[in-house]
């Protein structure tokens, strides 16, 4: 038989079975021990990978859960049900889990702002953003062209009227919507909190007042009415300390413009 | 010598870009290429394979395939080392390494089929057949070309997501005329020569 064709053979034969018998020592040597309380939690996890946990996906937070590194009650989708779960698995005692609720610190519908321009680009916020910040007169209002809407895996968000809303029953406080708005006016509030500031502009009362009729204009009037102290001007508008606050209403009640949420109120309907 | 390292770094990098140039590995460049981050990702793991099956295949060429006259067989028996080693290797850092198994996991097994990796393996039998330090070299320089190339692309990608591109042209088409205005612009290198 021709020499070449049995070299050829024994080279690429040979040079496949090295390979091959590396791969099966080198793939019991290498292998991984798989954790498995890790392996349990993933299993009652949602599964959403979403996020909201703050680690990278299920797998993740479930790896820092058997590892120590993470509460068991850190996820918000599955809620305190999943969270006596993982504490069964793990063999520790859970806390109960602080819901939260994104919200949009904007109240500034289409009747009460006044527009730079009529914009007609692309009905996206990010695009509208680069454009000459928007086109709301104020640069930190909310542009209503629903990129948060996009952004929601779970369909909590719309916009009404030039504002969005987040709708608290369906909201999983993931935190998508926070990353993505270009204004950053989404924050995460404690579902039980019943009020909370519909402004974020930073700018001194008197201009805020010349382009939204519910514009906070840092009059104070809330400091004031507030017996916990848990509302304070900050950046010119009010913040609300939800560690302090006690859901009594009585900041809501004092504003002038009616720019702290109220459920009766401000007409913004949370749900 | 310097010179010589200095104009294989150029040519791999700009001239000879893989991706712009030579149209290596073009799956990888639309299909991970759309955040600059993960971008990177993709050509660092690119440019560590690249680096091993440089030193592997030439090794193999040298010792085995030449002195047995077996030249014909270079391309299968590249593909088998080529498609070992990544095996190999992701095992490895699977086990020494879990953070660099993270970042680059998801991207290891995409490159056995990387037509850019085994490229590089042949032109370096072709070009540097007795010189392992200038086949090593132009395996990482060649990768780090995809580099470049893939993340100005996912540059350009996250740029074009909010612009206003007409609606026929959205997503892939407005990709691959990127990508064509791209290899137009470094032909511009072309011109080069150094050495």
């Amino acid at each position: 038989m021709n020499w070449n064709i049995i070299a050829a053979v024994c080279v690429v034969g040979g040079v496949g079975l090295i390979f091959g018998l590396l791969l099966a020592f080198s793939a019991h040597i290498f292998a991984v021990k798989k954790d498995e309380n890790a392996e349990k939690i993933l299993s009652v996890l949602p599964g959403a990978n979403c996020g909201s946990c703050g680690y990278a996906g299920c797998g993740a937070y479930a790896e820092a859960v058997s590892n120590g590194k993470a509460p068991v009650n850190g996820c918000t989708v599955g809620k305190n049900a999943v969270a006596e779960q993982i504490a069964a698995i793990m063999g520790v005692e859970a806390d109960e889990v602080q819901e939260c609720a994104a919200r949009v610190m904007c109240g500034g519908d289409c009747a009460s702002v006044v527009y730079k321009f009529e914009y007609e680009g692309i009905e996206d916020c990010k695009a509208a953003a680069k454009f000459a910040g928007g086109a709301k007169k104020c640069e930190s209002g909310c542009l209503g062209l629903g990129h948060c809407v996009h952004v929601c895996p779970f369909g909590a968000i719309s916009v009404k009227d030039g504002v969005a809303v987040v709708n608290e029953e369906l909201c999983q406080a993931c935190g998508k919507c926070i990353k993505e708005c270009p204004k950053n006016l989404i924050k995460l509030v404690p579902k039980s909190a019943k009020h909370w500031v519909l402004c974020s502009n930073p700018e001194m009362g008197k201009y805020v007042n010349q382009y939204c009729k519910k514009g906070c204009i840092g009059c104070k009037l809330c400091e004031k009415a507030c017996a916990f102290d848990a509302i304070h001007v900050i950046d010119n508008h009010a913040v609300i300390d939800y560690d302090k606050c006690k859901n009594c209403g009585a900041c809501a009640r004092k504003c002038p413009r009616g720019v702290i949420h109220d459920p009766k109120k401000t007409g913004i309907d949370n749900a | 010598m310097a010179l010589q390292i200095v104009s294989i770094l150029l040519s791999a990098l700009l001239t000879e870009n893989f991706v712009m140039v030579k149209f290596y590995g073009i799956c990888p460049f639309l299909g991970v290429s759309k955040k600059i981050e993960t971008a990177f990702g993709m050509g660092m793991a690119v440019t560590f394979v690249m680096a091993l099956a440089s030193v592997f295949t030439w090794i193999a060429n040298k010792f085995l395939l030449i002195p047995l006259e077996l030249g014909y067989l270079q391309t299968i028996l590249f593909i088998l080392i080529i498609a070992g080693l990544v095996q190999f290797v992701e095992m490895f850092i699977k086990k020494s390494m879990p953070s660099l198994y993270n970042a680059l996991g998801i991207y290891l097994p995409l490159i056995t089929t990387n037509c850019a990796v085994l490229g590089v393996t042949l032109l370096n039998v072709q070009n540097y057949p007795d010189s392992f330090m200038f086949a090593l070299l132009y395996g990482i320089f060649a990768a780090l070309g995809f580099t470049l190339a893939i993340v100005l692309m996912a540059g350009i990608r996250e740029f074009l997501d909010e612009d206003a591109v007409p609606e026929s042209l959205r997503g892939f088409p407005i990709t691959l005329i990127t990508a064509g205005l791209m290899a137009i612009a470094f032909m511009g290198f072309s011109g080069f020569s150094i050495g």
